[in-house]
């Protein structure tokens, strides 16, 4: 949904992404010690499972993207999941791209890691269930809007002939934003239920 | 596969490199000739038994081939009420898919084969901070085993007569579904973590150094990169 193939941007637009990913990651890589690297791993292969469903919208379906939620239980670290998961869809599936990786990464994790940090705190506060569901619901949504918003720029900065197409994009991440707005408050709902640990990026 | 590198750390570089190259192509014909080469190199090699994986299309790719004739200015090929597809439009439209579909097979072809898993002493010799590579081996090794968890979920889902559909009564299915997911993957991770710790782990993986890329290597890995750089020095000119 929000994978740039190769062959599209512009060197700029690349090398920027490249740059602006490489400083996300080593944020990621910094806050993460050697205890903490098995839990980033196995959950980001989780979400990776995740967003392989088909999750029905009207006559299509769309896969989810869970970067809010990932920012709720990574913080930064949503940074290095991303562009790991990101790596091995090339690898094992030919989808996404080469040299879009660092722009794809970006794109994907920084609106997860800024609402879910943002908001992630209050959602582990709120005590009770309908607020915190609005929370998750939000931070999901508003991820998805912000990635659309952010591939949108990435397209806009490559071309100016794109421009049409960057304009109305946003609109099209309309649905996704929905499906994911009442996943993500399910899965956290689920997790304060169950695991109200797992909300937190840091280990206890 | 003859050309490409048996050396992973050669084969990574060499593929990064004439993609790179590839997608800052701008004429046509060369892109076709790219195309033409990676089709023959994708023909080649083993991945072409996972061909339908490649015929996945993003939706606003799809909207950017649509938009493209009508956006760029030229001479106009129709007209549809005011908008006027013109000839350097369709030109644009079809180099991008030129590219793409060259990168698409080039990056099947040459890394289609490569498990992930394996990658770990490739990455570091690549220069791939260690943390980084930690963690992608270990994403690689669980995404199977995790995905196959998932799939027992959505079948016991299903024979408990579960049918996806556009409403809430999914969404909370799956969320609960991927809920599940996470609380089993916190569980796994913990487990693991313990297995390292008891096994002497102290926070290095041991990679035992690669051995120097062979001849062949070098000859496999200079001519796919120089190959794209060439192609993209005749672009220039």
């Amino acid at each position: 949904m929000a994978h740039i193939p190769d062959g599209i941007l512009s060197a700029p637009v690349l090398i920027g992404g490249g740059l602006l990913a490489a400083g996300g990651v080593a944020l990621a890589v910094r806050g993460l010690d050697d205890r903490a690297i098995p839990r980033t791993a196995i959950l980001s292969a989780a979400f990776f499972a995740g967003s392989l469903i088909a999750v029905p919208m009207g006559p299509t379906s769309i896969h989810l993207l869970l970067s809010g939620l990932m920012g709720i239980m990574l913080g930064a670290g949503a940074f290095a999941a991303v562009l790991v998961a990101l790596a091995l869809q090339v690898l094992l599936f030919g989808f996404g791209g080469l040299t879009t990786l660092g722009v794809n990464t970006v794109n994907i994790a920084l609106p997860g890691v800024l609402f879910g940090m943002a908001l992630g705190p209050a959602i582990c506060e709120a005590r009770a269930p309908a607020l915190r569901a609005l929370l998750a619901g939000a931070v999901g949504a508003l991820s998805v809007l912000g990635t659309g918003a952010l591939v949108a720029l990435s397209l806009a900065l490559s071309g100016s002939e794109y421009t049409p197409v960057a304009s109305v994009l946003v609109a099209t991440y309309l649905p996704l934003a929905l499906g994911e707005a009442f996943v993500t408050a399910t899965i956290v709902a689920f997790l304060a239920r169950v695991q109200p640990d797992a909300l937190r990026p840091a280990l206890p | 596969m003859i050309l490409a590198p048996t050396d992973l750390r050669l084969r990574l570089a060499a593929t990064s490199i004439a993609v790179a190259c590839l997608s800052q192509l701008r004429s046509p014909a060369i892109a076709a000739a790219a195309l033409a080469v990676a089709l023959a190199l994708w023909l080649a090699s083993p991945a072409r038994r996972h061909g339908h994986r490649l015929l996945h299309v993003e939706g606003f790719v799809l909207l950017l081939f649509l938009t493209l004739p009508f956006t760029v200015k030229g001479a106009p090929v129709f007209t549809i009420g005011p908008l006027a597809a013109s000839a350097e439009g369709f030109a644009r439209a079809a180099l991008v898919a030129l590219k793409m579909s060259a990168a698409l097979l080039l990056v099947a072809a040459l890394l289609g084969d490569l498990e992930p898993a394996r990658l770990g002493g490739a990455l570091r010799g690549l220069r791939v901070p260690e943390p980084v590579v930690r963690l992608f081996v270990l994403t690689a090794r669980y995404v199977g085993l995790i995905r196959d968890e998932a799939r027992r979920l959505r079948e016991a889902m299903r024979v408990r007569a579960f049918r996806p559909r556009t409403d809430r009564h999914t969404w909370r299915s799956y969320g609960n579904l991927i809920g599940m997911l996470l609380v089993r993957a916190l569980d796994r991770a913990r487990r693991v973590e313990e297995a390292m710790a008891c096994r002497g782990y102290d926070g290095r993986f041991p990679y035992a150094p690669l051995p120097a890329p062979l001849l062949r290597d070098w000859a496999g890995f200079a001519l796919l990169a120089g190959g794209g750089i060439l192609a993209l020095a005749m672009d220039i000119a």
